[in-house]
């Protein structure tokens, strides 16, 4: 009996033994993929990086060095003055301040009301509006054209901003978010004679907070990598947004373009959006998951 | 709770939201229709009292004219090559790092990471290195200084360099790079949407199917994949709405002439074209538009119904 019994446990011992070693190159291969196709996805990065360091005449070797001979920092100094990268900069950092504000401030009133008040045809009010989110923006873009013509925007900051300062994305969010804060509290507010806005401000947005730096962050990025309306209506070097001036400043040549000093440019532009990934990527990816209810 | 009080309340906290929605949302969706069946309409000579004919002939000179025929070409072409290969790709990955523990959130970051980027300026990165740098390519007289790194990587191989986007490229290599690029940029959210669907499948349908002995392919066929189907849905249908518009990530790679040199346009895509015709043919532009949400809408509608078949929630 106690022989059987030993016997069992070898027998268990073995297959198990069997079943680890199976295991094991399985995960070998899970990982082994993983890693080849993360240094795939990092790679660009990394030739950005070492690109923006050479000289032009080690860029052009016919065999390419994947570690620069010599760092050529002077690179960015020469990006950054051939691109006007400063001006641009401040540019794009005030529109995208301004309308980041404006737009919150827009947001959570519009998200308040949908969330807390009651009004004849709100159900059929918001419905609509989520109904334009189905539309593809160019359709918006022909009309508004025109629109910020007829206004004499063009080539200012206002028509930078303004046209895109209501979200209906971004009302969705908040509203769902408020919805989740118990309406006893708006209730108990009101029975101590709290003001709507005041309630707002001491218990809302304090508890939405996480949602409204998504908010936020999501906008910013938005400025930073707006690309078609800036063309269209802000062509003055004096309004232009970073991505236009990056863009322009490297195709006007003859096609021979000095790709070091290009790639120093892209990686000043990038650089910003890296430090915020770094440092608020929970909201980041909570932000773009949480717009997969937006289908 | 319902008093008199909060219903001017409530429309003037929603007042600033709704000016700009009907100045800026409203009014286009109306002026675009009208437009649209305004025959050959510009806005610029309204002013001097012109007076337009209603009509489809909009819609007819788009159809007959050839440069938005290949406009619609090329990006039928890139969604369709794109959105399959992107899906299972992220599939793949999304299943991969569901399956480890450590470097997992490691590499899901990893992975994030071309999703917070330009999509202009690190296309000037991806044209870097698919540039060569010479002249006259597939001339007599050829010279190439450095074919770029993606050419030395085929040749360290033993393939032959491939001239990817510069003077005399071909088609097929225009739309190769492109594929390439687009997949890179699509990946992050297909990802992190489908990695999100894989932790949330319930852990007790893989500990029964373990019990039972399941072999590890009808396991990701009769569980993984079902219970993900919405998830797959969703990025499909994302997918194929963001392959329809395609354009700036051209412009990154090829310029704003949507094309190698001496080709100018010849990667144009829909939404390029209606930017095109957008300053000076209002007409024109407003029926592609309109025909840029249609085709979105009735493919969107046919993923809907698909899915709505398979998908088991």
């Amino acid at each position: 009996m106690s022989e059987n019994k030993t016997m069992h446990a070898k027998d268990l011992q073995k297959v198990s033994s069997h079943q680890t070693v199976a295991k094991f190159f399985a995960k070998f291969w899970v990982y082994l993929f993983l890693i080849v196709m993360a240094l795939i996805v990092l790679f660009p990065f990394y030739w950005m990086l070492i690109s923006s360091v050479k000289s032009i005449d080690e860029y052009r070797l016919s065999v390419p060095t994947l570690f620069p001979k010599e760092i050529l920092w002077s690179n960015y100094v020469d990006a950054f003055n051939q691109a006007n990268l400063g001006r641009l900069f401040m540019n794009t950092l005030y529109v995208g301040l301004v309308s980041t504000l404006l737009s919150l401030v827009i947001t959570v009133l519009s998200a308040f009301a949908f969330a807390r008040l009651e009004f004849r045809g709100k159900n059929a009010l918001f419905a609509a509006l989520l109904a334009t989110m189905m539309i593809p923006g160019e359709l918006f873009t022909i009309t508004n054209y025109s629109t910020v013509n007829s206004f004499g925007w063009m080539d200012s900051y206002t028509v930078l901003i303004v046209p895109f300062l209501v979200s209906v994305f971004y009302i969705y969010l908040l509203r769902q978010n408020f919805l989740q804060i118990p309406n006893e509290l708006y209730l108990a507010a009101k029975v101590d004679g709290t003001g709507d806005l005041k309630y707002l401000w001491k218990v809302m947005i304090p508890l939405a907070l996480p949602t409204l730096i998504s908010i936020t962050i999501l906008k910013m990025m938005g400025a930073w990598n707006s690309y078609v309306w800036p063309r269209l209506v802000a062509n003055d070097e004096k309004y232009q947004l970073i991505t236009n001036g990056l863009r322009n400043a490297f195709t006007d040549s003859t096609g021979d373009v000095n790709i070091p000093v290009q790639m120093a440019a892209v990686a000043i532009v990038s650089l910003p959006l890296f430090l915020v990934f770094i440092f608020l990527r929970k909201y980041i990816m909570k932000g773009v998951s949480r717009s997969g209810i937006k289908g | 709770m319902v008093e008199s009080k909060h219903k001017w309340k409530a429309w003037l906290y929603l007042s600033p939201a709704i000016i700009l929605l009907l100045i800026f949302t409203v009014w286009p969706i109306i002026n675009t229709v009208r437009m649209a069946f305004l025959e050959n309409y510009n806005s610029m000579a309204v002013v001097g009292g012109k007076v337009y004919n209603f009509g489809i002939g909009n819609f007819k000179q788009v159809l007959e004219y050839n440069a938005f025929l290949d406009c619609l070409g090329n990006t039928m072409l890139l969604t369709v090559l794109t959105v399959p290969l992107s899906t299972f790709l992220a599939l793949l990955i999304a299943v991969c790092l569901n399956a480890i523990k450590p470097l997992q959130r490691f590499l899901q970051t990893v992975f994030f990471l071309p999703y917070v980027t330009n999509s202009i300026a690190i296309g000037m990165v991806f044209a870097a290195m698919f540039n060569m740098v010479g002249s006259a390519f597939g001339g007599e007289n050829e010279i190439v200084v450095t074919a770029g790194i993606i050419n030395n990587v085929i040749e360290f191989f033993g393939g032959s360099a491939v001239n990817w986007i510069n003077a005399g490229s071909t088609y097929a290599a225009n739309i190769t790079v492109m594929v390439v690029y687009i997949v890179w940029n699509a990946l992050p959210f297909k990802i992190l949407i489908l990695l999100g669907g894989l932790q949330s499948i319930n852990k007790q349908y893989y500990d029964a199917a373990r019990v039972d002995g399941t072999s590890r392919r009808r396991v990701f066929t009769k569980i993984t994949v079902p219970l993900l189907s919405p998830m797959l849905a969703y990025v499909v249908i994302t997918g194929f709405i963001g392959g329809f518009k395609e354009y700036s990530s051209i412009v990154g790679i090829f310029g704003e002439h949507m094309g190698p040199a001496g080709d100018a346009g010849r990667l144009n895509t829909m939404v390029g074209f209606i930017y095109d015709s957008l300053s000076t043919q209002q007409g024109r532009a407003s029926a592609a538009a309109l025909i840029l949400f249609g085709i979105i809408f009735v493919v969107t509608m046919i993923n809907l119904y698909v899915s709505k078949k398979k998908t088991h929630y």
